[in-house]
């Protein structure tokens, strides 16, 4: 690295990092909002300006994952005494958590979370191994028309998703795969894996063949080879594509609004559904929104090792 | 260990004939060296050894046996990679080990062989280690390791120094021959670099273009090559080669490199050895130190100029100026002083190769220095 000596530069430099400071901040602000709203009391979550002192709670989060009504009575406090901490915090909010006998009931968030999560997993892991596998043939073996084929299956991702969105629709709604889990699953490795099969063709290429075929000549079949060496060679490059397949699962909206509506709902069209009945409780939009974000925040750090050499890949592997 | 035949073997990529009828035998316990430019077919019939690219036609014998139907696997043989193909996710013993993972052999023979064979190359304090903190000689001796932990019947090493500077190379080079003699195993080597060739090989066989050259002990290479190619590639510097014509004069036979350059002289016997077509249509080849050179005129010396001197510290490399010719010429260091000096020069007839110009073939005329 050069030595950064004159005043001028020096004078630049400090320009471009407030600069980027600056953008960043700009950057993040929603980001702090939702942050910040998730745990707000109701009364502040829509001031303005905005209050950046308060004081957090979990109210938010109790009413996002739990069914409530509106209080008929007038307050006691001994129904206040007599309630844990959580329900606590509702009747102070002048509403009560649904009970069918001592059983809380649930809202919709937790069920459509765990439709979130079940869909985009398992949709990733077919993404992703398909486009292993299939990345790895294009990669070692010679075929009839490689490039062809490779762009065909690039141009699967050319439409944009609600321009098949109708066609599809109708087509899920003849097969009966309307509000359901797999629907939506077969619809998201569909859509992920042109994009798994390219990203994997790079990573696949990186590893020297040398490697299988000394495999090979040691008395391994190509599938033994395949796992024992490919596989933990190309660990980097699938954690970089499951991330990607992952996120786009994950905060996909267009196709998840139309073709679910209850059953296998993920949380993308639920979040907003909530909004706009009635009083919107922003608080609530935010905590949802907040904990809609943790999984891939959690899932892109826990890789982020993989991930980094991932997309230097190339640059240095040499 | 084995025998390794190789009979009429063909092979194309698309339309391109990489290996042209190819026929060899790597005798037991032989080490043999494939030499020859890249993309000459070398790597690609070792390959075809290994199993690791299939043959269009010919047949490949190991033991005797036709192996083409054989996988790479089930030939009982080891790769030596020019990049070592250590794998990067395992530990030194694991990458000797892995050979033995793939039968099924007890944990504690295992064990036994890498270290037996960790500690032939001295490579124990390494086993431990992953193969991106080794260093490069020693990334190859574990290489080395994975291939000999099996016991295979042939050892292929597809230039194995490739990748490793020129004075490990030198120090690698001294082991391989220490580990061939100690394990005895046959051997085939493909390089593209002569010393490398010269130093290790019982035999070494020459291609270009697909084509087998030559097949032989690297004295045989070096000192009887069979045609221009051979006697161009193997050699450092390169061997000098010139348009030449012979014509009788007297008791001797007089050799001019070019018109109007004066002829160096040699033995009658070689004028008998040509038919006039070849005596005015012939290439000679002469190594740098079969080229003599004296400060002092000399009876039999021709007079030329020093064009150029390459001072290489044991020894020089001058060139000299022949009529329009340059022929090097190996000096002691030092003997002629400056560029331009005049000194006599004499080609010794003994060092001195003839060549059909046309078919580049050698004549295999070999001439006996001052012999009539």
């Amino acid at each position: 690295m050069a030595v950064v000596t004159s005043s001028r530069k020096k004078a630049f430099n400090r320009v471009a990092i407030v600069s980027i400071l600056l953008i960043t901040l700009i950057f993040l602000s929603p980001l702090y909002w939702i942050g910040t709203t998730a745990f707000k009391p109701r009364s502040l979550a829509t001031t303005v300006p905005p209050t950046v002192l308060f004081q957090p709670e979990i109210t938010p989060f109790i009413k996002l994952l739990t069914k409530r009504v509106q209080l008929t009575k007038a307050y006691d406090p001994a129904i206040y005494a007599a309630s844990p901490w959580y329900e606590q915090r509702i009747y102070d909010g002048g509403e009560r958590i649904l009970r069918v006998g001592p059983n809380i009931q649930l809202s919709q968030y937790p069920n459509r979370f765990m439709n979130s999560l079940i869909i985009a997993i398992i949709s990733t892991i077919i993404a992703v191994s398909m486009g292993t596998i299939t990345a790895y043939g294009f990669s070692r073996f010679k075929m009839a028309g490689e490039a062809d084929l490779l762009f065909f299956v690039l141009s699967t991702r050319m439409l944009p998703p609600i321009v098949v969105a109708i066609p599809m629709y109708l087509m899920y709604r003849v097969v009966g795969l309307n509000d359901t889990h797999i629907g939506l699953i077969i619809l998201y490795t569909a859509f992920n894996l042109s994009f798994s099969v390219w990203l994997m063709k790079g990573f696949m290429d990186e590893i020297p063949k040398e490697y299988e075929e000394a495999a090979l000549v040691d008395g391994y079949t190509r599938l033994q080879a395949f796992f024992k060496i490919v596989l933990p060679e190309a660990v980097t490059g699938i954690a970089a594509t499951a991330v990607f397949c992952f996120i786009t699962a994950w905060n996909e909206y267009a196709f998840a609004l139309m073709m679910t509506n209850r059953r296998a709902q993920t949380a993308p069209p639920f979040i907003p559904s909530q909004i706009g009945s009635g009083l919107t409780d922003w608080t609530v939009i935010a905590s949802g929104t907040f904990l809609f974000l943790l999984p891939v925040a959690i899932f892109t750090f826990a890789l982020r090792k993989h991930l980094l050499r991932g997309v230097t890949f190339g640059a240095i592997r040499k | 260990m084995a025998e390794i035949i190789l009979r009429d073997i063909e092979k194309y990529f698309g339309a391109v004939y990489v290996i042209r009828k190819l026929n060899l035998t790597i005798k037991h316990r032989e080490f043999v060296v494939l030499l020859g430019p890249s993309g000459c077919g070398k790597t690609t019939t070792l390959r075809a050894v290994a199993g690791l690219e299939d043959v269009d036609s010919g047949d490949i014998l190991i033991d005797g046996k036709p192996v083409q139907q054989l996988e790479a696997g089930d030939r009982d043989i080891a790769f030596v990679f020019q990049l070592f193909a250590l794998y990067p996710h395992l530990t030194a013993y694991e990458n000797i080990a892995f050979p033995l993972r793939a039968t099924s052999e007890s944990k504690a023979s295992v064990e036994a062989k890498v270290r037996a064979v960790a500690k032939s190359l001295q490579i124990e304090h390494l086993l431990g280690k992953r193969p991106s903190a080794l260093a490069g000689g020693d990334m190859q001796r574990v290489a080395i390791g994975r291939a000999l932990v099996r016991r295979p019947k042939a050892m292929l090493m597809d230039e194995p120094m490739g990748a490793l500077d020129a004075k490990l190379r030198e120090e690698m080079r001294t082991e391989l021959k220490r580990l061939h003699l100690e394990n005895e195993s046959t051997t085939v080597y493909v390089t593209h670099d002569q010393v490398e060739a010269m130093s290790l090989a019982d035999r070494i066989a020459i291609m270009n273009e697909g084509v087998l050259q030559q097949v032989g002990t690297p004295d045989d290479v070096y000192h009887r090559p069979a045609n221009l190619f051979v006697a161009q590639f193997v050699g450092s510097p390169v061997m000098n080669i010139a348009a030449a014509n012979v014509k009788a004069d007297g008791s001797r036979s007089l050799l001019a490199l070019g018109k109007g350059a004066a002829p160096f002289e040699f033995p009658k016997s070689l004028i008998r050895h040509l038919s006039d077509a070849k005596a005015n249509d012939l290439t000679v080849g002469i190594r740098p130190e079969g080229v003599l050179v004296s400060q002092t005129e000399t009876a039999g010396y021709v007079p030329v100029t020093a064009h150029l001197i390459e001072p290489l510290g044991a020894y020089d490399i001058v060139d000299l100026k022949v009529g329009a010719q340059l022929v090097r010429a190996r000096t002691a260091s030092g003997y002629v002083s400056k560029v331009g000096a005049r000194v006599w020069a004499r080609l010794d007839p003994a060092q001195t190769h003839f060549f059909d110009t046309r078919t580049t073939d050698s004549l295999r005329i070999r001439l006996v220095d001052g012999a009539h």
